[in-house]
């Protein structure tokens, strides 16, 4: 029964129920950020406009085919032709006419509201760039840039600290939708988006690439973290360190930068300083790889350094073709980059 | 013919929008108003060429053969004029210039409307010329004038598109 | 108005050698066989495109499946949407309207018959084009297969970079033929309205199904031509060149998107304009009265076809537009419902006061009426710019859509089928099997596309091959899945129906269903040149006075 209530969008009660346990981590109407508030509520006063105009008509309907339908097929007598009427179409443009006045300006106020915000003093700033099939991220006045795992740091509503995102493309279209924080905004190449994300609660939230960009448009997905600002702080001073450097995977590093892998991947602190895949420098410290659809294990590591054809295929980054050995010292190596 | 007007107007329209939005964003190569010379003799030819077909499908009308074809051959020479015009005004502007299609948006756009415009004229002369061949052997007679006039409708749409294309590249655009 | 059906025998095909007979259809360029083989044609891509979505449907029937590649799975999408909207859609309206406009106002034939033929055998190319993507995509180069770039190919991801091979070029050229078909059909019903109507039928008295067509063929002419211009472009892009949409060159994706939606949006009201006029001949004959409303009727599917020029940006609110083109757009789009709502009421109350009949053509209509109302609410809340900046992309927009063409169009399309079955083929239907039809094909739509709203509103967006366990969306999918199996039953009952009952269906007779315009005054089916003697009206329902010649509608209208 409530697994009824809490899916049935047009029933007020559910919707309230809904709104305290998202029943699904993506849930639009559960939304825990600015933005995605001010949306979710326009969308119950849609909601509510729709759903009377659903019931009266429906009603209408229904009484209709069962008052009116032939009882008597015997008698052929026509009903009584009625050509028109001025004054019922009249009342019946007037009034579809007002309500989507109502529903106009509702809807132009949160337009200016959502769009039109500007960052205060405090907000975080972020570069988002969308490649095929992973997000890169810098941050701005630091040299951090991070992939597929975005930090954000939690926000006061009496003191706001939101995080605005440029939103940019390497190649082809994506957007980025996390319905818990914000509704989506598309990367387009050579045209730059933006926009904004002042999360209430701290937590992971979820989401995924919503414009079809290429064979891997289902597995590029989202995370971000929401962090109380001393965690967020922390985080983002230790991503700006350079690597690790460790001794006794000297060997992996030796493998990692005498193969191809330099071309694509960036390690800060060492000769790798590729750009067209995900910055590693501090692997270890994401819980997912290949954009949120692979759990980071060290058996996933090298099973996706060996084929990431087999985890997402299409995906384009080719299997080096590396040897056991060479597998088991990159492995090693890449679990170092704490 | 208006049914088909009213659809190559949409086309054109497109292509059009294409050329005024992408105005003045090329990053690099040639710009319109560095090679760009305004083609008044060409204009002047192509627009004359609707005066000259009305002219002819009117004496079509009235039965005067020979007035006609003299109008017919007129219109013909006069849009081949304006072709072959278009055609060296090109061949500047690859060999000289440096401009094709490949080289920016502006030659991207420029040749796709100018050349949309050129395909048009060039298949509006193939029925031209096919008509003026009729009337040479004498085959074209007073009841054809409805179906030469549906024909000059279409002369006159082209010339009217030129209207707007020169308007768009040769003025707003420089 | 003239005695009725004088009918003089077709020649006896009993006898004739299969060639003759298949010569004849080939080479025909009367209308009613030109309909039929519209509608034939749009049948078998039906059947493709179903197979397409019922892959598809399998596919996601539960997290991180493998039936087929990802590679697999974008083509489906990409067929699917391209084939049901050029090769089936656009081709079953297109037959409809070619068979019964010259029909309903008395004309022997369209006004270019040959132009007619012309645009039914380049739209027939263009199916055979695309399908042929899968044999000879990966032809001589071996480069490619069918297209996999989505039924709207937002660049750059079309472009050479991206696309790879002559995938996206089987796209572009066989849409791009069936455009030049369209075009050639829309200029042909409008010059046929406006020129060949029989005598005493002013606009104001033809049927409105001959408004609604003229207003189609209006919108065809103007919105296929971008799409044409846009497909032209890309080819320049792709094979010359040119950078319109490169933007490395600073060319832009979204002009593509402006393009592509300025002809996508009109499109989808080119589908339904043509159902609402099946609607608009049904609902008033089974509910035994006129249409209510017969010049606001005609008012509002004006402004419709008006207002939908404007409002194609809707699709892009989540591209980055200004707040201020955000917002004329969402006027424009909300704007746009109101003429749609009023027709809504108007059919509902020609159903007022009637006395229904509850024969097939008149449940899908129904049924219609009360999905599409469900399809323009939901179209409502996309309207909400901000709402539709969550909505947009998922789901909720694939569960909308498909409830405005599967829910409203298609079913007015069934409704057409019965409703002039027996007028094309001379039988009637199985009235039983029909209404089985509708029973099981209305618990399969409504299995699927209404619990498809709840992915979308639980975060799931669209084009995916696969997805991921713990959102909240595995029992929806299932359930959708399910209602795909319904939908094939109840389709396999509507084609075996049809074919039974062309060859051993019951004699239908002239009128059947004591209807009223002038279609049901020739034999069915009619000859070749329709009308003995030309008709001559004096009202918009001649069959109706002719049939109470004491209460004439021109007494009254």
């Amino acid at each position: 029964m409530r697994a009824i209530l809490e899916t049935t969008p047009f029933l007020l009660t559910g919707e309230l129920l809904w709104a305290r346990v998202p029943f699904s981590p993506t849930n639009i109407f559960a939304p825990a950020s600015t933005p995605a508030e001010t949306i979710h509520g326009l969308s119950l006063l849609v909601l509510i406009i729709t759903g009377a105009i659903f019931l009266t008509v429906f009603s209408l309907l229904v009484f209709a085919v069962v008052k009116f339908r032939e009882k008597n097929s015997s008698n052929t007598d026509e009903p009584a032709q009625v050509y028109g009427s001025v004054q019922i179409e009249l009342a019946w443009t007037v009034i579809p006419v007002l309500i989507v006045v109502v529903l106009f300006l509702a809807t132009v106020r949160v337009i200016a509201k959502v769009q039109n915000a500007t960052p205060p003093p405090g907000a975080l700033k972020v570069t988002v760039i969308g490649h095929q099939f992973w997000w890169e991220y810098r941050y701005d006045k630091s040299n951090v840039v991070t992939a597929n795992e975005l930090h954000i740091p939690l926000s006061d509503p009496a003191n706001p600290t939101p995080t605005f995102l440029t939103l940019l493309s390497a190649d082809t279209d994506h957007s980025f939708w996390v319905p818990r924080l914000a509704g989506k905004t598309d990367l387009i190449p050579n045209h730059p988006n933006s926009t904004w994300i002042d999360p209430h609660e701290p937590g992971l939230y979820l989401g995924q690439c919503s414009q079809y960009c290429g064979v891997q448009h289902a597995k590029m997905l989202l995370r971000v973290y929401v962090q109380p600002r001393a965690e967020f702080d922390r985080w983002l001073a230790q991503q700006s360190l350079p690597a690790v450097a460790s001794d006794n995977v000297a060997e992996g590093r030796r493998v990692f930068e005498s193969t191809v892998c330099v071309n694509c991947h960036t390690i800060r602190g060492t000769m790798a300083d590729g750009k067209f895949g995900p910055d590693l420098t501090h692997l270890m410290s994401r819980d997912t790889i290949a954009a949120g659809s692979v759990r980071n294990t060290p058996q996933n590591l090298r099973l996706w350094v060996q084929n990431p054809q087999t985890f997402k295929p299409g995906c384009l980054m080719p299997a080096m073709g590396l040897s056991g050995a060479q597998l088991d010292a990159i492995t090693a190596y890449l679990e170092s980059l704490r | 013919m208006f049914g088909l007007i009213a659809a190559e107007a949409s086309i054109f329209t497109i292509f059009v929008v294409a050329y005024l939005f992408y105005l003045g964003k090329s990053p690099s190569g040639p710009q319109p108003a560095a090679v760009l010379h305004v083609p008044v003799f060409l204009t002047v030819c192509l627009l004359s060429s609707s005066l000259t077909i009305h002219m002819a499908v009117r004496q079509l009308r009235q039965a005067r053969i020979r007035a006609f074809v003299w109008w017919w051959l007129l219109t013909t020479t006069l849009g081949a004029i304006f072709l072959a015009g278009t055609a060296r005004e090109w061949r500047h502007l690859i060999y000289d210039e440096g401009l094709t299609l490949q080289t920016n948006l502006f030659g991207t756009t420029y040749y796709s409307l100018v050349g949309l415009h050129a395909f048009h004229v060039v298949v509006g002369l193939v029925f031209l010329t096919v008509v003026l061949v009729f009337a040479l052997r004498g085959q074209v007679r007073q009841e054809h004038s409805e179906r030469t006039e549906v024909l000059s409708m279409y002369w006159h749409f082209v010339d009217s598109v030129w209207v707007v294309v020169f308007t768009v590249v040769y003025i707003i655009g420089r | 108005m003239s005695s009725v059906s004088v009918t003089y025998d077709n020649p006896p095909t009993a006898g004739r050698p299969i060639v003759e007979i298949l010569h004849e259809w080939v080479t025909t360029v009367d209308h009613k066989r030109i309909g039929i083989l519209y509608i034939l044609y749009a049948l078998v891509f039906l059947i493709f495109g179903g197979a397409e979505a019922t892959i598809m449907r399998l596919q996601l029937i539960r997290p991180h499946n493998d039936l087929v590649s990802p590679e697999v799975f974008d083509r489906m999408f990409t067929m699917h949407g391209t084939t049901m909207i050029f090769f089936f859609a656009m081709p079953i309206l297109f037959g409809f309207v070619n068979y019964l406009v010259p029909l309903m106002i008395g004309a022997r034939d369209m006004a270019f018959p040959r132009l007619n033929a012309f645009s039914f055998w380049i739209s027939a190319f263009g199916g055979l084009l695309l399908y042929f993507s899968f044999f000879g995509g990966n032809g001589l180069y071996g480069a490619g297969n069918a297209p996999d770039v989505g039924w709207f190919a937002y660049a750059p991801l079309t472009s050479q970079t991206f696309s790879l091979g002559h995938s996206t070029d089987f796209w572009t050229i066989s849409v791009l033929l069936s455009g030049v078909g369209s075009v050639g059909t829309a200029i042909n019903i409008i010059t046929t309205v406006l020129t060949m109507r029989c005598r005493g039928m002013t606009l104001g008295k033809m049927p409105l199904l001959a408004w609604l067509s003229l207003t189609m063929g209006g919108l065809v002419i103007l919105c296929v031509s971008p799409l044409t211009a846009a497909q032209l472009m890309l080819l320049i892009d792709r094979y010359l060149g040119g950078h319109f949409f490169d933007t490395q060159a600073g060319g832009s994706a979204v002009i593509w998107m402006h393009f592509f939606w300025i002809f996508g949006h009109p499109e989808v009201y080119v589908l339904a304009i043509p159902a609402f006029a099946f609607a608009s001949e049904i609902i008033p004959v089974f509910s035994r009265k006129a249409i209510f409303g017969y010049p606001v009727m005609v008012a509002a599917t004006l402004a419709i076809g008006f207002i939908s020029m404007s409002v194609w940006a809707h699709h892009m609110f989540t591209v980055g537009m200004t707040a201020a083109g955000n917002t004329f757009f969402v006027i424009s789009t909300m704007a746009i419902a109101v003429p749609t709502g009023i027709k809504i009421f108007n059919w509902l109350a020609t159903m007022w006061g009637g006395k229904i009949q509850f024969r097939t053509p008149m449940l899908f209509c129904t049924g219609f009426l009360f999905q599409f109302l469900i399809a323009g609410l939901t179209g409502v809340m996309l309207a909400a710019a901000p709402f539709d900046w969550q909505l947009s992309n998922s789901y909720f927009v694939v569960a909308h859509f498909h409830y405005v063409i599967v829910g409203g169009i298609l079913f007015t399309i069934f409704g057409a089928f019965y409703y002039w079955f027996p007028k094309m083929s001379g039988r009637m239907y199985n009235e039983w099997l029909g209404k089985l039809h509708f029973w099981v094909f209305v618990i399969g739509f409504h299995l699927t596309f209404d619990f498809m709203h709840i992915p979308g509103i639980l975060g799931m967006p669209r084009r995916i091959y696969t997805y991921e366990p713990g959102r909240g969306w595995d029992v929806w999918n299932l359930i959708v899945t399910i209602g795909v199996f319904f939908q094939a039953v109840g389709m396999l009952i509507f084609l075996g129906n049809l074919l039974w009952s062309w060859w051993h269906g019951a004699d239908a007779g002239s009128d059947p269903w004591d209807a009223w315009t002038l279609e049901w005054s020739t034999a069915s089916p009619p000859p070749a040149y329709n009308f003995a003697v030309l008709p001559e009206v004096r009202s918009r329902r001649p069959l109706w006075d002719l049939k109470h010649p004491e209460d004439p509608d021109w007494h009254y209208e």
